[in-house]
């Protein structure tokens, strides 16, 4: 019904547009007088009108639903110690409701067995609040029709009544299109502080149960200690002291993307070199493509790669070779995410390449140097800053990669540089706190965001370092 | 002499290690192409098992007069055992259980929906094929191995011998799986299915693009077409080149925290998971868009200028316009790669097993990659094809998306 009643929100402003215009028509002809704007913009005028407030309410109706709900349905004159409710006996009792709601108004005949019995074990102010429920969903669905129909009608018919030949509406319409362009810019920089204050805040929550100290110099990562946690209990901090420390993550991350970049820089540098300096135009339109595709497949098959052919394979091998290869070796997620990033480095790199000015390469064959010569001796090294910066965007992409590790490495976090032990990384200890139950009170959450904002700023100076020196670059042979 | 062989020589290894990383690289590209369809073809195609199917008065608790509401409460589970005695003669206790676990576990899910569209076979034998269960579909299909010990097998000897015996009578068979591409998810692989996956994806793209989409294409209007160069304007440049870089679970993080904990939205739902991915996919719908509308020669805005139109009336009657088709290609681009984005699913909970096809972005979903990752952590050897498929159709999508960017690049993007 919502969608239909969207719909109609949009036959409704685009119908007040063609009644403006055709309003401001007929003023202008009967009264015989010039108009202050265009016809159209009146059209505009009272599209802007009727749709804006109509949508912004929708917003504040969906955003809060949750809260109208609660607020309609949990009165305290039902629920008298509804006061002294811990959040999660709440949620329990909220999740109970709504489960009535859906059979509360079926008669009793078509109930299926397990249905009765909930309505036999509920009592009679939760079957109320259920009644209530039901007709609560009744209620907030009319309103949306009522925002969406009843609201922008009313208000297109009234202003309309204003419209008359002396009524400038252009600047008026343009200032609003201006401010709405304008807030949207805003957008970009408030989803920039999102990610900024959402990290910070709840990484300050972290930081209350843990020592900051202990979190980045610690060595043992056993987050399994904080289960036995509830929420909003104060702990002992030397329960936690040993639960959260960086740095096997740190380590193991750097790991699993050194192997990436290993495989990465040789692999992605000789296709860059060859396809810019070496290939024909024909080879070139056709491999660069093919090789991007890599960077477009998603890293959930990437995954599913490692953790079910590349990690098997490997260890068959070390084993018929007499080394003991970990099923969740750090090598078989590295290789993997090698592979996936071989285009970070090539693409960038290719480009670079390209943009060394022919007369450096004409001074050196000009001298009797060999092609490749050129290359080693001239090319790369004026390109280097240009090759360094998509490297360095390169290691950015493999410290913040997630899916990859999810699958392929291990859960458990052990402090190693030998690649062929398991490691975990950063992003799947996040993904690991935050599957299964989310408690926004609890040091097991929380770490997700302390890791977060841990990854966030190290890729952040990555990437300025990155777009930095690639920036520089540019400008001295552009 | 010899200095200049040496020279030739290490120019030719030069060369060839060039074309050595791109041979690799491509050799990548392949093989991992031809792992995925090998594994995933199998999953398009069922195995089936040949019945009678009495539809016993006396066992059915309806009849064909019942209504359709009256047969789907039903159960048909009674009717499902009979079958199962009446095809395999003399069974004891123990090896009925053995027998009936050879089919499907929702056996009378399938008698009762063919008896639904078929209700003059009322009291009639009728030869149906009987979904096998995923293990057994799986020894046919050769991905088990059958020459192990009986103790590491899922299908045991009783089994494989009844297996054997229904071969030689020609009663296994083949069929199109189309539950996969129907159905929600399920705890058992033969009946589990992707539509459900592909709506949710579906939905959070529509608000994915609902959201970027617009707020994209202002925004990068107002930075180019509004702002002279200046502190802010470096600013918002500077920001909207480090959020392009951002690592995708950050973004999912954020929405983790912000929608979910601060403006308590609900968890589970595509609304949450598409402004997520909106959140992501903003930079490279700006950059994109910005790019195209400073395409736009100046000529354009100054003859429109000329002529009297006002700031705006230029803007959006002749630039925006003339930019339209190159923004919708980073559009396209941008909604690919949202569409491949796992990690803020995940944040967001959109990982959860769903049974029902969402309705709306309101519904619990899960989206498509999600739905690829939990079927490969799930511990059944029948759920390996179905991820393979499940990659196989998110790589389909993604094609169709991208060959659509390049074709409004090629015919509609004006050039200048």
């Amino acid at each position: 019904m919502v969608y239909f009643a969207l719909l109609l929100l949009f036959i409704i402003s685009y119908s007040f547009y063609y009644f403006g215009k055709s309003r401001a028509l007929k003023i202008k002809f009967t009264s015989n007088q010039k108009l202050a704007s265009l016809p159209d913009y009146y059209g505009y005028f009272l599209v802007l009108v009727v749709f804006l407030p109509s949508l912004l309410i929708w917003f504040i109706l969906l955003l809060y639903k949750s809260n109208f709900q609660e607020i309609y349905v949990m009165s305290p004159s039902l629920f008298p110690d509804m006061a002294q409710w811990s959040d999660a006996k709440f949620g329990l009792i909220m999740n109970k409701i709504s489960n009535l709601a859906l059979i509360v108004n079926i008669p009793e005949a078509d109930l299926l067995k397990g249905q009765t019995s909930l309505l036999n074990m509920s009592s009679e102010s939760e079957l109320i609040a259920a009644r209530n429920l039901a007709s609560f969903d009744n209620i907030y669905d009319w309103s949306i029709v009522i925002v969406f129909i009843l609201l922008p009608v009313i208000l297109g018919l009234s202003i309309s009544r204003f419209i008359n030949q002396k009524l400038n509406v252009q600047p008026i319409v343009e200032k609003i299109i201006i401010n709405i362009i304008r807030l949207s810019s805003l957008v970009a920089i408030l989803v920039t502080f999102g990610i900024f204050f959402s990290l910070i805040f709840e990484a300050i929550k972290f930081f209350q149960y843990v020592n900051l100290f202990d979190f980045f110099f610690n060595t043992s990562w056993n987050p399994n200690r904080a289960w036995v946690i509830s929420s909003g209990e104060t702990v002992d901090p030397e329960i936690l002291k040993d639960a959260f420390g960086w740095v096997p993550l740190l380590t193991g991350t750097l790991l699993v993307g050194s192997v990436a970049m290993f495989v990465a820089i040789p692999l992605g540098l000789a296709s860059a070199i060859y396809l810019a300096e070496y290939a024909s135009t024909k080879v070139r339109d056709i491999a660069k493509p093919i090789i991007e595709i890599l960077a477009g497949i998603p890293t959930v098959v990437y995954g599913f790669f490692a953790a079910l052919t590349l990690a098997p394979m490997l260890k068959n091998f070390g084993d018929s070779v007499g080394i003991d290869i970990s099923a969740e070796s750090a090598l078989a997620a590295g290789l993997a995410m090698g592979v996936m990033i071989i285009p970070f480095v090539s693409s960038l790199s290719d480009d670079v390449i390209r943009s060394v000015p022919n007369s450096l390469r004409d001074g050196s064959y000009a001298l009797g140097a060999t092609k490749s010569e050129t290359i080693k001796k001239v090319i790369l090294p004026a390109a280097l800053p240009g090759i360094m910066g998509s490297v360095l965007l390169a290691i950015s992409r493999a410290i913040g990669e997630t899916m990859i590790v999810v699958m392929a490495a291990s859960l458990r976090a052990n402090l190693t540089f030998n690649p062929l032990e398991p490691a975990t990384t950063i992003t799947t200890q996040i993904v690991t706190a935050l599957i299964g139950d989310v408690e926004f009170e609890n040091p097991k959450t929380l770490v997700a965001f302390a890791l977060g904002l841990s990854l966030f700023v190290m890729t952040l100076i990555l990437n300025i370092i990155a777009i930095t020196i690639v920036r520089k670059y540019r400008e001295k042979y552009d | 002499m010899t200095n200049i062989k040496k020279r030739l020589n290490s120019e030719r290894r030069f060369k060839f290690y060039g074309q050595l990383g791109v041979f690799l690289s491509l050799l990548f590209v392949t093989l991992l192409m031809l792992k995925i369809f090998t594994t995933g073809s199998g999953a398009f195609f069922r195995t089936t098992i040949e019945a009678d199917v009495f539809f016993d008065p006396a066992i059915m608790k309806v009849d064909k007069n019942s209504s359709d509401k009256e047969i789907e409460r039903a159960s048909f589970e009674a009717l499902a055992d009979s079958v199962v005695n009446n095809n395999f003669k003399n069974l004891s206790e123990d090896e009925f259980i053995k027998v009936r676990e050879m089919f499907t576990r929702r056996f009378d899910y399938q008698l009762r929906d063919y008896f639904l569209n078929n209700k003059n076979d009322f009291n009639k034998t009728v030869k149906m094929n009987i979904t096998a269960s995923s293990d057994l579909d799986q020894i046919v299909k050769g991905n088990y191995p059958r020459n192990v010990p009986e103790s590491q097998r899922k299908i045991n000897d009783y089994q494989l011998a009844i297996l054997d015996d229904l071969t030689q009578q020609d009663r296994i068979g083949s069929t199109f799986n189309f539950w996969f591409f129907t159905n929600g998810d399920s705890r058992d692989p033969e009946t589990a299915g992707i539509w459900g996956a592909i709506m949710g994806s579906f939905y959070a793209l529509m608000v994915c693009l609902a959201f970027a989409f617009p707020i994209g294409l202002f925004a990068s209007v107002y930075l180019e077409e509004y702002t002279k160069p200046g502190k802010i304007t470096d600013l918002i440049e500077v920001n909207i080149n480090n959020l392009a870089a951002v690592p995708s679970i950050v973004f999912g993080l954020l929405g983790l925290g912000m929608l979910i904990g601060v403006f308590n939205m609900p968890f589970q739902v595509p609304l949450v998971g598409g402004l997520t991915l909106g959140f992501m996919t903003l930079p490279t719908i700006i950059i994109a868009c910005r790019s195209s509308l400073r395409a736009v020669p100046p000529s354009i805005r100054h003859g429109a200028l000329a002529l009297g139109a006002t700031k705006t009336q230029t803007t959006f009657h002749h630039v925006v316009p003339l930019a339209l088709p190159g923004t919708l290609t980073g559009t396209i681009i941008g909604m690919a790669q949202a569409l491949g984005e796992t990690a803020p699913l995940l944040m967001v909970g959109m990982v959860a097993f769903v049974m029902e096809i969402p309705g709306g972005p309101l519904d619990p979903a899960t989206g498509l990659p999600s739905q690829i990752y939990l079927w490969s952590e799930s511990a059944e050897r029948g759920f390996i094809e179905k991820t393979s498929a499940g990659i196989m159709l998110l790589l389909l999508f993604l094609i169709v998306m991208n060959l659509t960017a390049v074709l409004i690049r090629r015919k509609v993007e004006v050039k200048w």
